[in-house]
C-alpha cells in the first residue's frame, strides 16, 4: 500500500479529469428527484454538495448539511447493481436469414466504469458479486466484462442512515478489500481535503497522476475520527453470531406469518439489495417473428411467478417468499458461497413501503426461538423421584 | 386472398381509448397488417369480413341486456378472445355503479327512464364468457398488446408479468415516490405493465392495471393512512378504473364512511 496523501477540492476535481481522459464514464452520487441517486457525473458541482439524508424503514428524505460536504449522506437510492449488473441485459439476438438463422451474442462495449464514491457496504456487495457470478464455474460474462474494466473508488461513511448497519456486518464505515482507491472527506479546521489512499496497482497509478501532499499525523488522526463517530451512530445493529442457526431452527415460526401481514410481496428489498442476483430469461420476438432476442432481467423470489414449476407457484404464500428471502440472505448464502448475503446497507428497510425491519424481524425470530427453546425444556415440574 | 389469421376488434360499454391505442402503434401497423387481415375494426375500417375470427380483441364491459347477448356470439365466432383494458377485465370505471343504486341514477338524469334497458351491474367480459388472455390497463400498453399479437402469431406464450408495478420502478431505475416523498402510491399492489409511467413522472400509481398477483390492500391501506391520508380517500384511491375486482372493492368497502346521513350503501357483488 502506497503511503498516505491528502487532496484539496481541486485535486479531486483533476482526479475526475483524469479518469475521463482515460476513458473511463465516472458514475458517481448526484441529487435526483429530491433523492441521491447514481449517475454520470463530470464535475465537483454534480456531487451532493452540501446534502445529507435522514432513512428509517419506509422513509427516505434529504436534508441539508450546513458544512458543504461532498459525500455528506448515507448511501445512494440504489447501488451498484445496476450498473455492474443492469436490471435488464441483452444475452443475444437471432435473426431470420434465408438460410436459416444467425445468432450474435451481446458483448458489453459501453465504456469503462469508474465508481466514484461508493460505499463500504456496496463495495462488500460487489465483492459477493465477483465470487457469486466470476468465482464460480459458470462465469457471467456480461458481468465479468464490466467488472474486468471497472475502477472502484471508495469514499469512508461519515454520516450513517437510522437504517444502516454496516459496523455489524464488517464491511463499513471505512470500506474494506477490494477498492482501487480510498477516500475519506475531511472537514475540520485544517480545512475541506480528502485522506487518499492507493489499494491495487491501478489506483496507485491514478494517484501517481494527481498532485498530493503526504498525509500527516493529525490529517490521520482526523480520518480515525470519521470512522470512529460513523461506527458510534450506526442506526441498526443486527446480532450475526447465531444466525445460521437461527434462521434454519425458525423454518416453522409463527413470525413468518405476522410478517406476511405486513409485506407487499413487492419485490422492493430484493431489487434494491445490492447482492440480490435472482434473473429472469426472456424471449423477446418481433411481429414478424424475424429477430427474437435473449434477455436477462431482475426478478425475485417475492414474485409469485418466480417459484413456478410444472404445476404451479412452489412460494405461494407471502410468508414463505419473506421466509426464503431472510433464510437465503442469512443462512443458506453462507452455505452456498461461504459468506453473508447481507451487507448491511439498510436498502431493504429504507424502501420497503411498508417499513418491513430487517433487523426487527431477525430480533422477532430470536426471541421467539427462545421463548419456544424455555417452554420445551424448563421451567420444569417440582421433581418427586427422590 | 392472404392466408393470414383475421382479426375482429369489439366495443362494449368504453371509451375506445384501448382501440385507438392498437392505431397508435403506427411504426408497427403496417408489419401487423402483413401478418393479420383485419377483418372487422368499425373504429378503424368500414370493411367488413364476416366471421368467424381467429382472434378478437374485445374492449368495453357488460352493463346492457342486449350486450350480454351479444358477447355469447362474439366469443362463438372467435378463435382466441382476448380482452383488452380495465373495462373489458373488471368492468372498467363504470363499475362505479355497483357501489351504488342504478335506478335511482336513472330517475334522476332521465326523463323517461322506462327506455333505457341497462343492468344494476358493469361487470368484465370474463363473467360471461371464457377469456383466454386479458390485457389490464387504462388504457392498455401498447407494448404489451404487440406482445400478445405476436406471441399468438408465432404460437408462443405472451409475457404478461403479474408481479407489482414496484419491479419496473426499479428496473428502470426510478427513485420510490411513497418513500421519498410520501406520495401516496397504489404500485406495490398494482399488476406491472405500464412500465411505472406514473412514478417515473413523479406521480403515485393510481391502479389502473388492476390488482397485482398477490395484492396486500390491507397493509398498503394502513401504509397509505401512516402516511396521513384520510379514510375516505383510501376508499377512493381504490376505488376507481378497476374498483370492480374482488382485491380492490373489498379493501374500498373497508373504508367507506360507516357514519353520516351521506354514508355510501353497502352492495354486495357476487360474481
Ligand atoms: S439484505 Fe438489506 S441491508 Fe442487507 S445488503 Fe440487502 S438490502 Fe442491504
Ligand atoms: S419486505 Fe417490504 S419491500 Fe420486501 S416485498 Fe415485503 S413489503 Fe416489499
Ligand atoms: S413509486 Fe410506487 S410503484 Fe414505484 S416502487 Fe414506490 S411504491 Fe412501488
Amino acid at each position: 500500500m502506497a503511503g498516505r496523501r491528502t487532496l484539496d477540492l481541486e485535486g479531486l476535481q483533476s482526479l475526475i479529469d483524469a479518469l475521463r481522459d482515460r476513458g473511463y464514464r465516472v458514475v458517481g452520487p448526484t441529487v435526483r428527484d429530491d433523492a441521491v441517486v447514481l449517475a454520470e457525473i463530470t464535475t465537483l458541482q454534480d456531487l451532493p454538495g452540501g446534502i445529507g439524508d435522514e432513512q428509517q424503514p419506509g422513509h427516505y428524505r434529504t436534508r441539508p448539511r450546513d458544512d458543504g460536504a461532498l459525500f455528506g449522506f448515507a448511501t445512494t437510492v440504489q447501488s451498484a447493481k445496476p450498473v455492474l449488473f443492469p436490471a435488464n441485459e441483452l444475452l443475444w439476438r437471432g435473426t431470420r436469414s434465408p438460410s436459416g438463422f444467425e445468432v450474435s451474442r451481446d458483448v458489453p462495449d459501453d465504456a469503462p466504469v469508474a465508481l466514484f464514491g461508493i460505499r463500504g457496504c456496496d463495495l462488500a456487495a460487489v465483492g459477493i458479486h465477483d465470487s457469486v457470478l466470476v468465482g464460480r464455474p459458470a462465469v457471467d460474462a456480461h458481468y465479468a466484462r464490466r467488472r474486468d474494466r471497472s475502477l472502484l473508488i471508495a469514499v469512508t461513511c461519515s454520516t450513517p442512515a437510522g437504517t444502516c448497519f454496516c459496523a455489524s456486518m464488517g464491511t463499513g464505515p471505512r470500506p474494506g478489500d477490494g477498492a482501487d482507491l480510498v477516500l475519506t472527506e475531511l472537514l475540520d479546521a485544517e480545512g475541506h481535503r480528502f485522506l487518499i489512499e492507493s489499494e491495487s496497482p491501478a489506483g496507485a497509478d491514478a494517484l501517481a497522476h494527481l498532485v498530493t501532499t503526504p498525509a500527516t499525523a493529525a490529517d490521520q488522526a482526523a480520518a480515525d475520527e470519521v470512522v470512529a463517530t460513523a461506527t458510534a451512530h450506526m442506526g441498526r445493529r443486527l446480532r450475526t453470531d447465531d444466525l445460521h442457526d437461527l434462521l434454519y431452527a425458525s423454518a416453522e415460526s409463527p413470525r413468518w406469518s405476522d410478517v406476511a401481514e405486513r409485506c407487499l410481496a413487492c419485490t422492493n428489498c430484493t431489487m434494491v439489495c445490492p447482492t440480490c442476483f435472482c434473473t429472469s430469461v426472456e424471449d423477446v420476438s418481433d411481429l414478424s417473428g424475424d429477430i427474437d432476442e435473449r434477455h436477462r432481467v431482475w426478478d425475485s423470489c417475492f414474485s409469485l411467478e418466480y417459484s413456478r414449476l410444472h404445476g404451479g407457484a412452489v412460494r405461494t404464500s407471502t410468508g414463505a417468499r419473506y421466509r426464503q428471502w431472510l433464510t437465503h440472505k442469512l443462512a443458506a448464502w453462507p452455505d452456498q458461497f461461504g459468506m453473508s448475503g447481507c451487507v448491511g446497507c439498510g436498502r431493504c428497510l429504507t424502501w420497503c413501503p411498508a417499513g418491513i425491519d430487517l433487523t426487527a424481524e431477525v430480533a422477532a425470530l430470536r426471541e421467539e426461538l427462545a421463548h419456544r427453546e424455555t417452554s420445551r425444556t424448563g421451567p420444569r415440574p417440582p421433581s418427586t423421584d427422590h | 386472398m392472404s392466408e393470414n389469421p383475421t382479426l375482429a376488434v369489439w366495443k362494449f360499454a368504453s371509451c375506445d381509448g384501448c382501440q385507438l391505442t392498437l392505431l397508435n402503434c403506427e411504426d408497427e401497423l403496417l408489419a401487423l397488417a402483413e401478418r393479420v387481415e383485419v377483418a372487422y375494426f368499425p373504429e378503424a375500417t368500414g370493411a367488413v369480413v364476416s366471421g368467424p375470427y381467429d382472434i378478437s380483441l374485445v374492449e368495453g364491459s357488460i352493463t346492457t341486456p342486449a350486450d350480454a347477448e351479444r358477447i355469447q356470439q362474439v366469443r362463438a365466432a372467435s378463435g382466441l378472445l382476448v380482452t383488452i383494458g380495465a373495462c373489458a377485465t373488471s368492468g372498467g370505471i363504470q363499475a362505479l355503479r355497483n357501489f351504488a343504486d342504478v335506478s335511482e341514477f336513472l330517475s334522476v338524469v332521465y326523463a323517461h327512464p322506462a327506455y333505457v334497458a341497462t343492468l344494476d351491474r358493469s361487470t368484465p367480459i370474463s363473467a360471461h364468457v371464457t377469456v383466454d388472455v386479458q390485457l389490464r390497463g387504462c388504457p392498455i400498453d401498447r407494448h404489451q398488446l404487440l406482445e400478445v399479437l405476436g406471441a399468438l402469431l408465432q404460437g408462443r406464450r405472451p409475457r404478461i408479468p403479474t408481479f407489482s408495478v414496484c419491479v419496473e420502478c426499479k428496473q428502470r431505475g426510478t427513485t420510490c415516490v411513497a418513500v421519498a416523498h410520501g406520495t401516496p402510491c397504489l404500485g406495490p399492489v398494482t399488476q406491472a405493465g405500464c412500465g411505472a409511467l406514473c412514478p417515473s413522472v413523479d406521480r403515485g400509481c393510481y391502479g389502473c392495471f388492476g390488482p397485482s398477483d398477490t395484492p396486500n390492500t390491507a397493509s398498503l391501506a394502513a401504509t397509505l393512512r401512516a402516511q396521513g391520508v384520510p379514510e375516505d380517500a383510501v376508499m377512493r384511491l381504490f376505488r376507481t378504473f378497476n374498483a370492480g375486482t374482488e382485491p380492490f372493492r373489498l379493501e374500498s368497502t373497508a373504508h367507506e364512511p360507516t357514519t353520516g346521513a351521506n354514508a355510501a350503501p353497502r352492495t354486495e357483488v357476487t360474481s
